[in-house]
């Protein structure tokens, strides 16, 4: 199978515009005959489902959850870049372009990219239009703050809330569009299969979970935007509902899954305390700007914070080890997540972590509370060496800047972040890896097209901070309107289809085999227990640190685990009921299959890059060896239960040249 | 510790209901789902069917999860969703209550889980800005105060949890409606329709079975947003508005 991106000729700069101005049209007396299945009403699928049903198609949106406002775009705390340049700080397109093919560590392309920081500008002005409360200056301008990875300021935030904002926005958009009567929606709905016809994409099957029906759902395109997998890990900082099912049942139908190893694993995030631990919550990037990040320098003051004999305040300044601004003093606290997890993890394993299970480092505000008390007391003309002044100023500065997150930190571990460090470990995040697609996010499957984190477009190995949201938006409202009509655009003599074919019936009835088989089975092991299990072998073997010997030892354990799933899995209830357990019976089965693709790309993958870190292909210095003579390709993966087949999609840079990372 | 937990058990919306009793025991670094996790796993390991109850994202920002806990919607700490509720609140030997949502509007689906969709109504009747895709002006080029653009953002915070509506004697949906109209009016982007806005939100309220605010004040003391009732003084300015105004 040849692969075809279908880059557009010409410079980077002219590609979109010119894609734009070239491309065919559906004429509105076709639009509204035309119909187009989104599932996903996250942010890329309710941006995506809101532009299509304004522009005149029939749209059908499909969400297993209650409503679209629950998806776990909500979650998304730190912001949303754009190279609007208001701080006048030498931004540009051309800088996020590079900034994000950099920090992506070289294995994106191009001109997908360019694309993504073009339009970026424009997200912004919709979601302003859209009345998203964005944060404002004094003069009543978008404020901005810096993420890791960069150095200029272009992330805009609501608080710390901005994912939430962003969605209910698009939420709205979506919501308007159903009164209107151009979508419709389709709640508590999971998509259970892809039906093809005659090799192009033309439906669904999906479950209606209140009541167990499963339906037929046929369209001229179907649009997945049903997230990111993380969840393979068990414990994440994703919902607890998130999955691959969706991408791999279209895996399954001979969609290609591209870098599934592409992993990320987010520096700060509040430790793993118990066995019971159901997931991991983030404390947002943003934090960085402010926060520095230490653990003690000697390990008898670790030993004593993790054995409660000292706090984080005891230690004094000069027995603290600042590692990443010692080791990267050009972005210190600000060097991207894959550079900040592994600093974090190489300190843990020397013995210096500060968490009760030694997995932990200090993030710090201390200095910070002091830098703006003084200048607040300055600006008031009040004593700048009142120490105590100075403090509770400092406090409210940092209260007004991160008061959610401080509070949710407070909530969870019972400590107050003000007065003590925060403890901070890396857990899983962010799946760069997904659907492979073309530039115009249509997979290899005529007619099934993905969006947002289910694609692998644009992050390459490592997504910085504050672009999930841009793409995820940037997919929806300004690339799959325009793209979806080069397919359509052939489609106009196609009649609406059946969902009475053979193909669809078949599909049907092997979903309900499935599902019975599920709940039919005699065994005596919860769905969870299995889930956990999967959990650790994915972290254990295909985590932070990867090894070619680990990584065949996981595949084997991860095949023996599913065997055992399948023998001994007890889901409760029947097929045809609401049944909370079936529906994650079937997801973690997709889950394990998926985990052990990723461990086999991971194998393949002879060199470090990004978030995929093998521990035989290290500099001297201890960094991530690239080895681009050989791995400048994108992985995707043909799916086949003993032997999945690689198909490479080279990676042409003309515009970038292939540097070795470097935050020092 | 070792807790007892009444946990009302409800096959389906045509079922009558009722309190089952367990035994738990838990840690007090869990959270209160974690807690709820430990039950189901060992009815599971019973064979036994497992309580239903709705979450997702576990940090207090999707708006799924919903328990009453002990007579109150999300348990007995303000600002704090059932999720962000942690075990150290409770004490060994604790005799807890767990109940769904209980109004006209939110009908029970299974155990603790209820149908919310009568929200999602109250926004497409107006809940929105109407603008398409493309075309729109600067982002900058209306500057908004800070100030106001922190009240909106005070408002618009709101999950969608439906706790207010729980905890209403009268099931009102007022807090919930009142927090979409009041960020709207407040974003000069968002005045235009507010008139019509307000009376539309309003309409499919009273159509879904909600019933009428006498301001109690039970709504802002639930909330796990804190969402403050002086939204509503707004909300009824612009529903006037929309009668008197003609709009
Ligand atoms: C805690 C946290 C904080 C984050 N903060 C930031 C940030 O500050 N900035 C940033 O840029 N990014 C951030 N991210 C990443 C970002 O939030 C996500 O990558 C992004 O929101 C994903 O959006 P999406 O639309 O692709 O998918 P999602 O929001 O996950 O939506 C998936 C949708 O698909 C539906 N679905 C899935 N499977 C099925 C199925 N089989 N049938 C029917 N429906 C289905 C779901 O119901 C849901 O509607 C954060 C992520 C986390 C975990
Ligand atoms: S107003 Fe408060 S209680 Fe009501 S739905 Fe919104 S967040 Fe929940
Ligand atoms: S589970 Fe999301 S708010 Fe509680």
């Amino acid at each position: 199978m040849s692969l075809d991106s279908k880059i557009p000729k010409g410079d980077l700069a002219d590609k979109w515009t010119n894609y734009k101005s070239k491309m065919p049209l559906v004429a509105p007396n076709n639009k509204r005959r035309l119909e187009v299945i989104v599932v996903g009403t996250g942010l890329a699928g309710a941006s995506a489902a809101a532009t299509l049903g304004e522009l005149g198609y029939k749209v059908k949106a499909f969400t297993f959850h209650d409503s679209p406002r629950r998806a776990h775009s909500i979650a998304a705390q730190g912001g949303i870049n754009a190279a609007k340049n208001y701080q006048n700080d030498g931004d540009s397109t051309y800088r996020l372009f590079y900034d994000t093919i950099k920090g992506g560590d070289y294995r994106s392309r191009e001109a997908n990219v360019h694309r993504l920081a073009e339009v970026s500008t424009d997200i912004i002005d919709q979601c302003v239009a859209q009345g998203v409360p964005f944060a404002r200056d004094y003069g009543g301008n978008l404020d901005n703050r810096s993420f890791g990875g960069v150095q200029v300021s272009r992330t805009f935030y609501a608080k710390g809330q901005t994912g939430q904002q962003l969605l209910i926005g698009a939420y709205q958009a979506l919501s308007r569009q159903i009164s209107l009567g151009n979508v419709t929606m389709y709640n508590r709905h999971e998509m259970m299969d892809m039906v093809k016809v005659d090799g192009k994409a033309r439906g669904i099957i999906a479950r209606n979970l209140l009541t167990g029906e499963l339906e037929r759902h046929a369209a001229h395109c179907v649009i997945l935007a049903t997230g990111g997998y993380g969840n393979v890990f068990y414990l994440s900082t994703n919902a607890m509902g998130c999955n691959v099912s969706a991408a791999w049942r279209s895996v399954r139908k001979g969609a290609l899954m591209a870098n599934p190893c592409f992993t990320q694993i987010h520096p700060t995030c509040i430790p793993v305390s118990g066995d019971y631990q159901s997931k991991l919550t983030l404390m947002s990037e943003s934090l960085r700007n402010d926060g520095r990040i230490w653990v003690p320098k000697s390990k008898e003051d670790a030993k004593a914070i993790r054995e409660k004999r000292k706090k984080g305040v005891d230690i004094a300044e000069g027995d603290r080890d600042y590692y990443l601004e010692r080791r990267y003093p050009a972005f210190g606290n600000l060097v991207p997540r894959d550079v900040a997890s592994r600093a974090a993890k190489v300190a843990c394993d020397d013995g210096n972590g500060v968490a009760p299970t030694g997995l932990g480092v200090f993030l710090d505000f201390a200095s910070a509370i002091q830098r703006y008390g003084k200048s607040d007391a300055h600006s008031k003309g009040l004593d700048e060496n009142n120490q105590k002044l100075v403090t509770e100023l400092g406090t409210k500065v940092i209260e007004a800047k991160y008061g959610n997150l401080f509070e949710m930190y407070e909530k969870i571990t019972g400590e107050d972040p003000y007065t003590n460090p925060m403890k901070i470990y890396p857990a899983v995040h962010y799946t760069m890896g997904g659907l492979w697609v073309d530039y115009n996010l249509q997979t290899n499957i005529e007619g099934l097209f993905a969006l947002g984190e289910c694609n692998f477009s644009d992050h390459g190995a490592n997504r910085l901070g504050a672009s999930a949201l841009m793409q995820g938006l940037a997919d929806g409202y300004f690339v799959i309107p325009y793209t979806v009509g080069t397919f359509l655009a052939e489609e106009i003599r196609t009649p609406a289809f059946s969902p009475d074919t053979k193909e669809f019936k078949t599909a049907e009835a092997e979903v309900r085999a499935r599902l019975e088989s599920l709940v039919g089975n005699k065994g005596t092991k919860s769905v969870e227990s299995f889930h956990k299990r999967l959990g650790l072998i994915m972290w254990d073997h295909c985590g932070m640190a990867r090894t070619a010997e680990g990584l065949k030892k996981g595949r084997e354990m991860i095949r023996a685990l599913k065997k055992e799933f399948y023998a001994e899995v007890f889901v409760p209830g029947t097929q045809d009921e609401f049944n909370p357990e079936l529906e994650k019976a079937a997801r973690v089965a997709d889950l394990m299959e998926h985990g052990e693709l990723m461990m086999v790309d991971a194998l393949d993958r002879d060199e470090s890059c990004g978030g995929h870190f093998r521990e035989e292909y290290t500099t001297p210095e201890g960094e991530a060896l690239r080895r681009d003579e050989e791995y400048t390709y994108v992985s995707a993966w043909e799916w086949d239960d003993n032997n999945p087949v690689l198909h490479k999609e080279d990676l042409v840079f003309e515009n970038v040249e292939l540097k070795t990372r470097s935050y020092k | 510790m070792k807790l007892k937990l009444k946990v009302w058990r409800q096959q389906n919306n045509k079922d009558k209901g009722g309190f089952q009793t367990y035994d738990v025991v838990a840690e007090e670094h869990m959270s209160f789902l974690e807690m709820m996790d430990v039950l189901n796993e060992s009815l599971i390991a019973k064979q036994e069917t497992p309580v239903a109850f709705e979450h997702d994202c576990r940090e207090g920002i999707c708006g799924s999860c919903n328990m009453v806990i002990n007579g109150r919607p999300h348990g007995p700490n303000s600002g704090t969703t059932t999720c962000q509720l942690h075990m150290r609140f409770f004490k060994d030997g604790d005799t807890i209550v767990v109940e769904p949502w209980r109004s006209r509007a939110f009908p029970v689906i299974k155990d603790l889980v209820v149908n919310r969709s009568s929200f999602d109504r109250i926004i497409q009747a107006g809940g929105y800005i109407s603008v398409n895709t493309g075309g729109t002006p600067d982002g900058n080029s209306i500057p908004i105060e800070k100030d106001v653009a922190g009240e909106a953002m005070d408002a618009a915070t709101c999950i969608g949890c439906g706790a207010c509506v729980a905890a209403c004697p009268n099931g009102s949906a007022m807090l919930f409606t009142a927090a979409k109209v009041s960020h709207l009016a407040l974003m000069p982007q968002g005045k235009v329709e507010s008139n019509r806005r307000a009376k539309n939100m309003v309409a499919t309220m009273d159509k879904e079975g909600f019933g009428m605010c006498s301001n109690i004040g039970a709504c802002e003391a639930e909330c796990p947003k804190e969402i403050s009732i002086d939204h509503i003084a707004r909300l009824n300015r612009e529903y006037v508005g929309s009668v008197f105004g003609g709009a």
